[in-house]
């Protein structure tokens, strides 16, 4: 294609960029006025002074709850993902007798509404001892995340033509073998893809870390949460808090991302 | 692929942590639900005196249940559809190799890192139905930009308004679309595209007849991934368009019937009715890819 | 490839430090590193502590909290107090949180909760609180509580919660401005007011009452209900004995659709807030709401009487619609002694004093120190002391949980679908599914 040709892509581009920063917009000129400033009808409008306080003030509520959140979305996302491709990849590959009816009963499981299974959930967190802390809220959300992990990585492993497995296996390779140096390789995306999601997940729940923790151990989504009272809402430190409680994940986006590079995958494919 | 004895052992004790927990969690907690949804239990205390089925008989009865699977449908099929026409029309024009693709991305995710209890906030405020000297939030846009004829009234709609709530569903999961789609594209051998180019195909028939064939199991997960969404939001409903019937969904009604109002037997026949919908439409619809599936 | 062993790297690094990070954070090295201010505190476990649990997270509230917190502090330097709020309000997230831990069998030491049958219809019922009647003798609290509202808060002679503070639900809020640019009295009757409002749509205000989501609907209901059927008849539509399919809620019910014709288009839109924004910008006259929304104008720097003004919602003067945040005590408190500590502090004039002012509220004592208290909220306090007193619907006085949803059920379908006599209807069969009415009895006992 031309170069010319390509530079169009930039108008769609821009105007999707347009289309999810608009309400950042807003959360950005709300973060920054002051609680009387605060009305529907001057939504667009700049503040007539930085409020900076307000991002002070949010960050002093929610700073005691950062690495809760930190110490408990690394590991919940790096489990997840690994089970997950653990998971899709014997599910593609190696589909032993019950596999494809193992798969849809995990896929299914993403379908159960959580609000549903709080009580449950709390009791049996109890009963083996780990309710209240952060450890029983990250096998939460390891558990619930392996369905949509597994599937992601199922699919695409499904993808991979099974002459690669197979001359592996012909030079002596085993399923953990093969595992680890050919499929994990070629699955650098989809590990980025999944990670985000997770990481996402956790990072953002709200209600699961509500019920499972006390509030020695509530993670950042609680606190943003409590920001708000029950009667008088102050948007403008709402929205200061929730941007600065994002800032964690866009940068895991960020870091992430470099790893989309066209040609990685391509090249091993060879 | 053939597999052995030993190499059939192996690969289930590698799934078999992941079974174990799901068999608990989940098919354990749809046992309870099960249970409790064909009880009487109303109150605060565990009250198993059997009712048989009759917190189904009275929800299918129930004219605002009726509401919630039609806004349900409604909803899922706008946002579903949304956010994977938007994810990969973008994923493909980021795919060009263009300078500033990491900007692109990380603004097109970023939504998905913004708390739903805010945002639902923000986009209450854009979409403000208030017309004349009050106009406000997108209406107020539209009207400065002279779009007049784009004023509306969003979610207050009569009957169309749950639409409108889909709207912020996409802008928030479709940047999620971009990654998954984005990662299914570079994942295609460029080869292959290459050889269809010359071979004389347009870059339209590229897409439709190379490109989007194999990235349907990409679409196949996002389609799971976001129907699994649509059928439980409710914060982001409740942030958006409050509690209120027109735009109830069966999350919110069985979050209402069981904190809110105690009766915990009705809101566990609400969950597991849910469930049954989405066994009767998902499970078909996966056992037909599965079958599908050549394997390569 | 290079990329591709970073990414390798880095994740295992990931998975083999996480545990690391976490095990350190579990140390008392870690923790105490954290700021203490509204931060997790660690506790020894057998320390001598008191957990609280509330919805009061944000403004006023947690102000007036941290109040009330310090005033324990300072008398029960022992005991360490674990503030466990959770916003979201009574039916929400709090809501799920408290129910979670009710039934795996980990309740706080005590918690927040609507004074009346939000309490009693749920808490008491499923026999979880205990009866506070000897708190109430010890500390003389009898004495100094209005006498009509320890009703409300009893069962069978046995009182079951301490209220901390009181507001009024059926006050009408009004613009001066614009009552007085159009020459219109403020309204005392409800005819007064549908004059109002004809008058002011006369003049060009296509909206003359103010509203907000469905449950300020339902506050607007509770007070039109009280207005027409009077206070006497108000209260027993809640111990069943009105027919809730009769005559005089029926008029009720046409006034309250009457009324909401009046309102804005975009009610569902808006939050409380907004509504009574809409009040002080002109952009509507009217808005029924709770005396909290005093505080709001205040926050936002209005002047009374200038910017706002108040008066009871018309029908409604000589009596004072209440709801209250009460405190309870637990059957399993695990900490007992600590949680009476906590009630003792709740019920007294120190404790009220300090938690009122802050929050925008009435104590629910009657001798409080006035001069801390603002103009509106000393005339709230002459009429929580002379007034007749009922209980809210919307906030939790008068019906238990149960019936609040269906109520609010029956509401949200009336609200789409316009039909009286289907509501009134639902109403009735409400009353019958979850209140105290009985099939074919309960309906006519009076």
């Amino acid at each position: 294609m031309s170069r010319k040709h390509r530079y169009g892509f930039y108008i769609p581009l821009l105007a999707g960029a347009v289309f999810y920063l608009l309400p950042v917009y807003v959360m950005l000129v709300t973060g920054f006025k002051g609680f009387e400033e605060v009305s529907l009808k001057t939504m667009w409008d700049l503040p007539t002074t930085l409020h900076v306080d307000n991002f002070v003030e949010a960050f002093n509520k929610l700073s005691p709850y950062l690495m809760n959140s930190l110490n408990m979305v690394l590991p919940t996302a790096v489990i997840a993902a690994v089970l997950g491709s653990l998971n899709g990849y014997v599910l593609a590959k190696w589909k032993f007798k019950g596999a494809d009816i193992i798969f849809p009963l995990i896929l299914f499981g993403i379908f159960i509404p959580y609000q549903s299974v709080l009580i449950p959930l709390v009791e049996l967190m109890r009963s083996i001892n780990l309710y209240g802390g952060l450890p029983g809220l990250m096998l939460a959300h390891v558990i619930y995340g392996i369905p949509i992990t597994t599937l992601t990585f199922r699919n695409y492993y499904a993808t991979i033509p099974k002459d690669i497995l197979e001359a592996a296996k012909m030079d002596g390779a085993g399923i953990l073998g093969i595992y680890w140096y050919i499929m994990r390789p070629l699955s650098v995306t989809t590990f980025v893809v999944v990670l985000i999601w997770q990481f996402t997940q956790a990072w953002n729940d709200f209600l699961f870390a509500v019920v499972l923790t006390n509030p020695a151990n509530w993670p950042i989504t609680v606190a943003l949460n409590n920001i708000a009272g029950s009667q008088v809402i102050a948007w403008n430190l709402q929205m200061a808090g929730s941007l600065l409680a994002a800032l964690p994940t866009l940068i895991i986006y960020i870091f992430l991302g470099q790893y989309f590079v066209r040609g990685m995958m391509a090249g091993a494919l060879k | 692929m053939r597999i052995n004895r030993k190499e059939a052992w192996q690969s289930f004790l590698l799934v078999a942590p992941s079974v174990a927990l799901i068999a608990v969690f989940v098919y354990g907690f749809i046992g309870w639900t099960a249970r409790v949804s064909l009880s009487e239990w109303k109150g605060l205390l565990p009250d198993y005196t059997w009712a048989g089925f009759s917190n189904f008989a009275e929800l299918l009865a129930d004219p605002r249940f009726m509401i919630d699977v039609r806004n349900t449908v409604l909803f899922t099929v706008f946002f579903v559809g949304g956010s994977l026409a938007l994810g990969l029309g973008l994923a493909i024009c980021l795919d060009q190799g263009l300078r500033g693709e990491g900007i692109f991305r990380a603004i097109y995710l970023f939504p998905m890192a913004l708390s739903f209890i805010v945002t639902g906030v923000v986009w209450r405020w854009l979409m403000n139905p208030a017309m004349g000297s009050r106009l406000s939030g997108l209406n107020l846009l539209f009207h400065n930009l002279g779009l007049d004829f784009l004023i509306n009234e969003w979610h207050t709609t009569p009957f169309w308004g749950i639409i409108a709530i889909a709207l912020p569903a996409v802008w928030q999961m479709s940047g999620f679309c971009v990654a998954m789609y984005l990662a299914g594209l570079r994942a295609i051998p460029d080869e292959l595209i290459e050889s269809a180019r010359v071979d004389g195909a347009s870059e339209f028939q590229v897409y439709s007849t190379i490109v989007l064939p194999i990235l349907r199991p990409v679409t196949f997960s996002s389609m799971i991934i976001l129907g699994h969404m649509s059928l439980k939001v409710f914060d982001l409903i409740m942030a958006v368009g409050g509690k209120q019937i027109p735009l109830d969904v069966p999350a919110m009604y069985m979050w209402q019937v069981t904190f809110e109002g105690l009766f915990y037997g009705k809101g566990a026949a609400i969950g597991l009715l849910l469930l049954l919908s989405v066994a009767v439409l998902i499970i078909p619809y996966i056992i037909y890819t599965l079958r599908g599936e050549t394997e390569l | 490839m290079n990329l591709r062993r970073r990414l390798a790297s880095t994740l295992l690094a990931a998975a083999l430090l996480a545990p690391l990070v976490l095990t350190a954070c579990g140390t008392p090295v870690m923790l105490s590193q954290q700021p203490d201010l509204n931060g997790p505190t660690p506790l020894p476990p057998d320390a001598d502590q008191v957990e609280v649990f509330s919805w009061w997270t944000g403004g006023g509230e947690a102000a007036g909290l941290d109040a009330m917190i310090a005033v324990f502090n300072r008398k029960y330097p022992d005991i360490i107090f674990i503030n466990a709020a959770v916003a979201g309000g009574a039916g929400t997230n709090a809501r799920a949180v408290l129910s979670t831990r009710l039934q795996s069998g980990n309740p706080p030491d005590s918690w927040q909760g609507h004074a009346g049958q939000e309490l009693i219809g749920t808490y008491v019922k499923a026999g979880q609180l205990e009866p506070l009647n000897f708190l109430y003798e010890k500390n003389g609290w009898l004495w100094v509580m209005p006498k009509n509202l320890i009703p409300l808060i009893s069962q069978d002679g046995k009182i079951y919660c301490v209220p901390v503070n009181i507001h009024r639900s059926n006050v009408l809020w009004y613009n001066p401005a614009i009552l007085e640019k159009y020459n219109i009295p403020v309204p005392k009757t409800m005819d007064d007011w549908f004059a109002a409002m004809d008058a002011l749509k006369a003049a060009g205000m296509k909206y003359p009452l103010a509203l907000g989501e469905q449950w300020t609907v339902m506050h607007l209901m509770e007070t039109v209900l009280l207005s027409v059927l009077g206070h006497e008849q108000y209260a027993r539509l809640w111990t069943g004995e009105l027919d809730w399919e009769g005559d005089e809620v029926r008029v009720a019910l046409e006034l309250f659709s009457k009324l909401l014709t009046y309102a804005n288009s975009d009610a569902p839109s808006l939050s409380w807030q907004d509504a009574s924004q809409l009040v002080t910008n002109g952009d509507a006259a009217f808005n029924v709401m709770g005396d909290w929304a005093e505080g709001y104008y205040k926050e936002l720097k209005m002047t009374p009487h200038q910017d706002f003004g108040w008066t009871p919602v018309p029908g409604t003067a000589g009596t004072f619609q209440f709801l209250s945040d009460s405190f309870v005590l637990p059957v399993e408190a695990p900490h007992r002694e600590a949680a009476i500590a906590w009630l003792t502090l709740a019920g007294s004039k120190e404790g009220q004093d300090a938690f009122n002012p802050v929050k925008g509220s009435i104590p629910a004592r009657n001798d409080a120190d006035r001069s801390l208290y603002d103009e509106y909220l000393q005339s709230a306090m002459n009429d929580w002391i002379t007034n007749k007193i009922v209980g809210s619907l919307t906030h939790g006085v008068v019906a238990n949980d149960s019936w609040k949803t269906d109520i609010n059920t029956a509401l949200g379908l009336f609200l789409a679908n316009k039909d009286i006599a289907v509501f009134q209807r639902e109403l009735g069969r409400a009353c019958m599914t979850s209140g105290p009415c009985v099939q074919g009895k309960g309906q006519h006992a009076h």
